[in-house]
């Protein structure tokens, strides 16, 4: 990669399409953009400038490219695995200011969004402004942004309608060249209600980390919003039935999100597992029914010691029970484990039958590195597979501690790689050990539309990269 | 306190970003962070960039220092952040500017700010011996021993025109009220708030130990301030020096004078309000009720609420010396223009204030929004009065 010769140059080329007070290549901003809440070791940016309109995000582009200079989206800049950390210096874009909600269509049942809108704003103004309809939220933090989570395959609290990479109506991007694409319905259409009945070019820029290009608004499907919404939580006894009890669950069809969460809490001397199912419905009467159902589910479920124990929230201590019912889960409490202000996991999307297989081995890793069990295994679709999220926190402080979560971070990727799993949104060390693993072919059709898309090589280079 | 007191808690900041929003994360509420929007400028990425100073992997700097001095010290972080550290984060932003100030690395005006209240006692090098004009003629007593309460007013209150009004409002309340009260008018002095909101921590002490001296050789038992900022130096950071006196704001005394009968309203004013909620008595000092209470107790008035309110209140940027440095900036963006829409939109005929960093940063706001024709900026204590006014009453 070469580094253009005339910093000024370029310095004064942002500061002319976005205006002084929003580009800066002060120590204090590289320093912050250098660097993500994970584990990852910090990779040095050379420029941080912050467009507000397509348009700019198109001129940063081609100056990019006229310069041969890296260009580095972010926007939530919370996968936690360093994709949003430049790899090869260059521009980091921090799409933030660019967070207008464009338009909502309420009976088709979408939004279209730009790409610093966070999860927080989306979910607060549905609330607010349309309270039939809600989105996916995940659990990350509401500052996550909701186009940079669905194009890494997030996922949240309407699994049952799968990842949400699998949401997407359609996409506005600025390609490497400067090209502008509007993928989706609205390529022929002026209402962004799907992808189909088109060849799908969507998928060219879902979990390609901005390899292929840079997504400046998204249409995202949004679903209806019950009036009432409620849990039931079950303590697993034992994690090799899991397979068995999400799959009844979601066989019914009629849960929204299914979770299960394993930790030893405080003083505890073992792991303890909890699966969620939540509810949704339009009546009391229809929240009694599923609840029955479900409990009745689990009545006779499993031998001794082997059981699925509906347990009643009032028997759960009441902070851990508003936890699990609030919108996103406070997940970044886990920085907080051991005090240290960090962790990172892998996640890892799974057919469902190998959970207890994973559970198992992500115990043998945990053991090696001096670490507790801490998973989420989370149901995506109906029983269609899962993102197990295998937990490492460290002390950011203390760089032992932050060596045994890469370490354990790196066992767990190839752990999850042999056992048929495919590690999600992973790190440049993920990356690779998938790229090793991958087919041949496969991996040169990759690389082949990675040099079509981006003949310079600027776009968040380093990742996807082979050899 | 000193920065290395923070060296276990200021690595747990996972920079997750809850401290960036309001409650329900409709809108960003850290003025710089919506201000500016670079990750530098959000609560997280100071406590970040302090951590690597300590570290000395970043040096001071100017850019340094107008990021840290860009804070508001809202306390919107304090209200938000979900770790358990979360009460020590306007604590570790004010000693890294201690730490700037320490490496005499500050911004022109921090400096200036520094240097005028240590050698005049207030930030515009107004003579001292001005300092009580703005009561003359108003009748309002000088304060002696014996008197229930001391009245102080502080900087603002004593020296801009506007506030003023807002001082002699009040005086004429606590008048109505035949509470005994005083000013110190020429010998009262800075009460330092702001001063240690900016790092200068010596220059705090050697203000408070000034101030503490001064009541108790006059006997001062209780304080009624008129600023939230002085009501927050004197009741959490004086008695830590030795200053151990009754403090109220000026809107719980009134409160507590409505309350007991001892002040009337006997007017009427129809009017639409909507209240600024200061951050140094909302978030700071959990007061949110007893301005709305005495708003209230005004026959007439309809109270709206703001978008934002109460703990999530937007600030209006005049704190941690903004209202001075101005280092967070005008513009469209600008806190107080912000706030000044916000008024707007709820349709009030005036919006209210209960302090007077937020009262001259809101006539700047609405100003600067071409909305000063449009809703009128009073303080709490002036719509008590011109009820009582309208009613026919004389004062």
């Amino acid at each position: 990669m070469k580094m253009a010769g005339d910093k000024d140059h370029v310095y004064e080329g942002l500061k002319t399409i976005v205006g002084d007070a929003f580009v800066s290549r002060d120590i204090e901003e590289l320093y912050m953009y250098s660097r993500d809440p994970g584990a990852s070791i910090p990779r040095n940016a050379d420029w941080v400038v912050l467009p507000n309109t397509t348009d700019e995000v198109r001129e940063i582009v081609v100056l990019a490219k006229d310069m041969k200079i890296p260009v580095v989206p972010i926007s939530g800049g919370l996968t936690l695995s360093g994709l949003a950390v430049p790899v090869k210096g260059g521009i980091v874009m921090d799409m933030r200011r660019m967070d207008r909600i464009v338009e909502v269509n309420e009976m088709s049942r979408y939004v279209v969004v730009e790409s610093g809108v966070s999860q927080g704003k989306l979910l607060s103004f549905l609330k607010e402004n349309y309270p039939m309809l809600r989105h996916s939220m995940p659990d990350a933090p509401p500052a996550a942004s909701v186009v940079g989570n669905t194009l890494i395959y997030g996922s949240g609290h309407l699994s049952k309608h799968g990842a949400h990479s699998e949401m997407i109506n359609g996409l506005e991007v600025v390609l490497g060249d400067g090209e502008i694409l509007r993928l989706g319905s609205l390529a022929v259409s002026p209402y962004w209600f799907g992808r189909a009945p088109l060849p799908d070019l969507v998928s060219l820029f879902v979990n390609w980390f901005g390899t292929t290009g840079i997504v400046t608004r998204l249409s995202l499907k949004l679903y209806p919003a019950h009036p009432l919404r409620d849990m039931l939580i079950f303590l697993v006894q034992d994690p090799g039935t899991i397979p068995e009890a999400v799959s009844r669950i979601t066989a019914t069809d009629l849960m929204e999100d299914v979770l299960i969460v394993a930790s030893r809490p405080p003083k505890s001397p073992s792991v303890i597992s909890l699966l969620t199912v939540y509810l949704t419905a339009e009546t009391p009467e229809e929240l009694d029914f599923k609840k029955e159902l479900f409990v009745d589910m689990f009545k006779d479920f499993g031998k001794e010691g082997s059981k699925i124990v509906f347990t009643p929230k009032e028997m759960l201590p009441q902070k851990l029970v508003h936890g699990f019912m609030e919108e996103p889960q406070y997940a970044a409490a886990t920085a907080d484990f051991k005090k240290g202000g960090g962790f990172e996991y892998v996640g890892v999307v799974l057919p469902l039958s190998m959970v207890p297989v994973a559970w198992k081995k992500g115990e043998d890793i945990a053991k090696k590195h001096g670490f507790d069990p801490l998973y989420t295994v989370r149901n995506v679709g109906l029983g269609h597979s899962v993102v197990f999220a295998f937990a490492y926190p460290f002390n950011r402080a203390d760089e032992k501690s932050l060596k045994r979560s890469r370490d354990a971070l790196a066992d767990t990727n190839d752990m999850a790689l042999e056992i048929g799993g495919t590690p999600w949104k992973s790190e440049l060390e993920g990356q690779a050990r998938i790229m090793a693993r991958m087919d041949p072919m496969v991996l040169s059709v990759m690389h082949g539309i990675k040099k079509v898309m981006d003949p310079e090589g600027i776009m968040n280079p380093g990742n996807w990269e082979h050899g | 306190m000193a920065l290395d007191d923070f060296k276990d808690i200021i690595h747990r900041c996972f920079r997750c970003g809850y401290c960036k929003f309001t409650s329900n994360y409709s809108d960003f509420n850290c003025p710089p962070y919506n201000k500016f929007r670079l990750e530098t400028f959000s609560p997280g990425g100071r406590m970040w960039l302090i951590r690597a100073m300590m570290l000395k992997d970043i040096e001071p700097s100017q850019h340094l220092a107008d990021i840290l001095y860009t804070c508001t010290m809202c306390a919107n972080c304090v209200e938000e952040c979900r770790f358990k550290f979360h009460d020590n984060i306007v604590d570790i932003i004010m000693e890294g500017k201690a730490s700037l100030v320490e490496a005499g690395v500050v911004p022109p005006s921090v400096r200036d700010f520094f240097k005028n209240i240590y050698t005049n006692g207030n930030p515009w090098k107004e003579p001292q011996k001005k300092r009580g004009d703005w009561a003359k003629d108003a009748g309002i007593p000088h304060y002696k021993k014996g008197d229930e309460y001391l009245f102080y007013v502080g900087c603002i209150g004593s020296y801009d025109q506007r506030v003023q009004k807002m001082a002699r409002a009040f005086g004429q309340l606590l008048l109505r009220s035949g509470i005994s009260f005083g000013i110190l008018g020429e010998e009262e002095y800075c009460d330092g708030n702001e001063v240690l909101m900016m790092g200068e921590e010596g220059l705090f002490e050697y203000l408070a130990l000034k101030n503490i001296e001064l009541f108790k050789e006059k006997g001062v038992k209780k304080i009624v301030t008129l600023s939230p900022h002085a009501y927050n130096a004197m009741l959490n950071k004086y008695p830590g020096l030795g200053g151990d006196f009754e403090v109220v704001h000026y809107t719980e005394l009134l409160k507590e004078l409505i309350t007991s009968g001892r002040l009337k309203i006997p007017g009427t004013r129809k009017m639409k309000v909507t209240y600024h909620d200061p951050c140094f008595l909302g978030r700071w000092n959990s007061i949110y009720d007893e301005p709305r209470e005495v708003l209230d107790s005004v026959h007439g008035i309809e109270l709206v609420e703001m978008k934002r309110n109460r703990e999530n209140a937007f600030c209006c940027g005049g704190g941690g010396g903004n209202f001075y440095t101005d280092i967070i900036g005008g513009g469209e963006q600008s806190p107080s223009r912000i706030r000044s829409r916000e008024a707007a939109e709820t349709g009030a005929d005036i919006i209210s204030v209960a302090c007077p960093t937020c009262m001259t940063m809101m006539e700047d706001g609405l100003k600067g929004e071409d909305l000063d024709h449009k809703i009128k900026l009073m303080d709490i204590s002036e719509i008590v009065l011109s009820a009582i006014i309208d009613a026919g009453e004389s004062i």
